[in-house]
């Protein structure tokens, strides 16, 4: 029995999106990174549909983490206090090619830190390492909008990614990002209306779609990993069927969830294994997993979940 | 797949005799379609064309069970690509092998260790559910021998592995009441495989170098009359294996193309974290059976996690038993929160509490498994439900003080609930992840 053919015409595809300037380009990073582009979903068709390969950024935070496990912690315990010196490390040593400055220190509850620290912050980073950046807010709207449109200045001409703008939170962090050039993610809660509501939005102010990564907002391995899950099939299949506002990459969040999560955390828990492999692997295999259903760019933050997941992307794209 | 009326209109005699009591053979196969009407209604029909809408009918892709009594698994029978169209059926059955290079007290160990792969997670039990006894020997007498070391030291399902027809008739001898899966017929063993196999009533796997060949040999093998089969691949990179797999399942699903209508099976090669990565992979990407060298459980529970996500229902939200909970060990004195019984919201602040080192009751609100927000804006979530599950649960019999802590996003409903329930109501924080600050700074 001949195998039957498959054939499948889709009328769209995931949008391409460069992030980073070089010199030339009137930035000052010395490589750029180039996500999305898929025409078929994951696995579908030859390996040419697929795009460019999903990245990894990997986070740098602006001020000490305070409540980060040992497992985690203890490898960048010589240069958490300084975020310039961190994202070095993370491009020197563990192979960064995207770092996300993730401004947990300017939140009301996490340190309140000026509008001054975040820029500062900002410019040495930028200065320390010649990949792209993500710079992406507390999450708390207020303090965000005070502080993430001067982060957006001190970066303009890198052509960075700014983030997240919500349904509720959008116009200041949008309006900058379209004065300064740069990329934004948009972000909705685990819920594929709201994700398309937020694109129409910050598209209705003028910001150009080709710009904007969706964030659908992350589970952790065992922790509603599967909603992200199905809501990034969905964005890849409207995205495939030519809808336009569904056309963007995606991006997910799994270092953060992965460490707040008790399965990577617990040192002494009885039957589970190895505390300082079990941590990074959950990470990995969240990553790894959410890869399947159509991510871009993944944030992580254990070098060596860093480092599975690189080498199975390197093994499966091209 | 089902087929359309006009293609079960060609199967008819196209008399329009109306014996039927339909006008037209037309309109009996338009109603033979939609379900409306028996096939067994037409007289006329022929043996040829029984035959044909029968196949069609069947389901895309085989069921195949293996293993006995409560240790039975079974794989296959999916009918979708992504899992929000319908949903996963039968979860991905993640089995860990035992090489017959093992013997003694080393054999055993390595039994018990499988064995003991079990975990609870957001209350359910999810376990490794089947060895792969593996032919690393060459020898069929050893191969023999750890299969019936394995019969003996655990109860799982069996899967004996061996490219050797005599290796496989030795281990299948000793075991067959376990009705082990048998792995691999390839083109040059195929007709001994499945000999055995139907000898044995054992499911069998085939595996051939690629999709052509695999269904060419699926064919043949079927043809001889064996028709519990579970399909490989030969060694294939992981980029290979991915783009496989799901051609097999589009084949299987959307064109119903029998040769590939099976189960199949991944043998994961590589080191350990090779092995996280491709396991991972593959249970999202269509294998049905997962087997991997890997028996740490700092490897296997992240994977069984992984089936256990990617298998839930997501038409229907999990649910946790509205009633309250204790973590940690809680006095009279310790704080009360509520939240809902979507499992997913439980579970996150659960975790949260947990981590905050603060022994704390938590009040689960039946909400039918909606999350806080979702629950409030449809209205089930209100002071009345709340202070229904404050009766209920007893809780007044547990803690001296009368405070309760509320979600920060139903901050709105703290007055009426006040008033409902004469508890002094605290609003808590918005997101989970702030709770162990808030029970630190706050609370007391
Ligand atoms: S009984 Fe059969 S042959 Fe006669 S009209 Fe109905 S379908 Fe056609």
């Amino acid at each position: 029995m001949p195998i039957p053919e498959i054939t499948e015409s889709f009328a769209g595809k995931v949008n391409r999106l460069t992030l980073g300037a070089t010199i030339e380009q009137g930035g000052t990073r010395t490589s750029t990174v180039t996500v999305g582009g898929a025409e078929n979903v994951v696995y579908g068709g030859s390996t040419e549909d697929s795009g460019h390969k999903p990245v990894i950024a990997m986070d740098v935070l602006d001020s000490r983490p305070d409540d980060w496990p040992d497992v985690l912690a203890e490898n960048y315990k010589d240069v958490m206090e300084s975020p310039a010196d961190w994202g070095k490390k993370c491009v020197d040593e563990f192979g960064a090619e995207l770092i996300c400055v993730k401004f947990d220190g300017i939140h009301p509850d996490k340190g309140n830190k000026d509008a001054e620290h975040a820029v500062k912050v900002t410019q040495d980073v930028l200065q320390a390492v010649g990949v792209p950046l993500i710079l992406w807010g507390c999450d708390d709207d207020e303090k965000d909008n005070e502080v993430m449109p001067k982060v957006s200045e001190a970066a303009k001409g890198e052509n960075v990614l700014l983030g997240t703008v919500t349904e509720d939170n959008y116009k200041s962090l949008t309006a900058i990002a379209l004065a300064d050039k740069h990329n934004l993610i948009t972000e909705a809660p685990v819920d594929i209306n709201i994700s398309k509501q937020v694109n129409i939005l910050v598209s209705d102010m003028g910001f150009p779609l080709e710009r904007v990564i969706s964030f659908q907002a992350t589970g952790a391995l065992g922790y509603g990993m599967e909603y992200s899950y199905s809501i990034q099939e969905r964005q890849r299949l409207a995205a495939l069927s030519g809808d336009k506002m569904m056309a963007m990459p995606v991006i997910c969040d799994v270092g953060y969830e992965t460490w707040r999560v008790k399965e990577a955390r617990q040192q002494d828990a009885a039957g589970w294994g190895s505390a300082e492999k079990r941590g990074p692997i959950w990470e990995a295999v969240g990553a790894i997993c959410l890869l399947q259903s159509g991510a871009d760019i993944i944030r992580m933050r254990h070098p060596k979940a860093v480092e599975i997941v690189k080498n199975f992307i390197d093994n499966v794209w091209q | 797949m089902a087929l359309s009326g006009l293609e079960i209109f060609k199967l008819l005699p196209k008399t329009n005799c109306k014996e039927c009591g339909k006008p037209t053979c037309l309109a009996f196969a338009m109603q033979l379609a939609q379900k409306k009407a028996k096939l067994e209604d037409c007289p006329h029909v022929s043996e040829d064309a029984k035959e044909k809408l029968a196949a069609a009918a069947a389901p895309p892709m085989q069921l195949v069970k293996f293993g006995n009594g409560d240790n039975e698994v079974q794989v296959g029978r999916e009918t979708v690509l992504f899992r929000h169209e319908e949903k996963f059926y039968n979860p991905t059955v993640l089995t860990v092998t035992v090489s017959d290079k093992l013997s003694g007290e080393e054999l055993n160990k390595r039994i018990e260790k499988i064995n003991s792969l079990e975990f609870e997670r957001v209350g359910q039990q999810i376990k490794v559910n089947a060895i792969a006894v593996v032919n690393e020997s060459g020898s069929s007498e050893k191969f023999a021998a750890a299969a019936q070391s394995v019969k003996q030291g655990s109860e799982l399902a069996m899967i004996l592995c061996s490219d050797s027809p005599e290796a496989i008739e030795a281990a299948v001898s000793k075991t067959s009441d376990r009705v082990p899966l048998i792995a691999s017929a390839k083109e040059d063993t195929a007709e001994q495989m499945a000999k055995i196999s139907k000898d044995n009533k054992c499911p069998l796997v085939v595996k051939a170098p690629s999709i052509e060949a695999l269904s060419q040999l699926s064919e043949k093998v079927k043809s001889g009359g064996v028709e519990n089969l579970v399909l490989t691949l030969e060694d294939k990179s992981p980029r290979e294996s991915l783009y496989n797999s799901t051609r097999m399942r589009v084949l299987s699903l959307r064109k119903v193309f029998r040769p590939l209508g099976y189960p199949t099976i991944s043998f994961i090669q590589g080191d350990e974290s090779e092995q996280v990565a491709a396991a991972a992979s593959l249970i999202c990407k269509y294998s049905n059976i997962v087997v991997v060298d890997a028996a740490e459980p700092e490897v296997i529970l992240p994977l069984l996690t992984v089936v256990m996500n990617i298998f839930t229902d997501p038409q229907k939200p999990v649910q946790v038993e509205p009633k309250l909970y204790s973590v940690g060990e809680p006095d009279e004195n310790s704080p009360l929160m509520f939240t809902t019984n979507f499992s997913l919201t439980y579970y996150t602040v659960e975790s949260d509490v947990e981590s905050s080192r603060v022994a704390s009751y938590i009040l689960v609100v039946d909400t039918e498994g909606t999350s806080v927000l979702t629950a409030y804006s449809g209205d089930k979530l209100n002071e009345k439900v709340v202070a229904d599950a404050i009766k209920k649960s007893n809780v007044e019999e547990h803690i001296k003080h009368r405070k309760l802590i509320i979600p920060g996003y139903v901050a709105v409903m703290s007055g009426k609930l006040e008033e409902t329930t004469g508890w002094e109501v605290m609003v808590g924080p918005r997101e989970s992840a702030t709770i162990p600050k808030y029970l630190k700074e706050v609370w007391q």
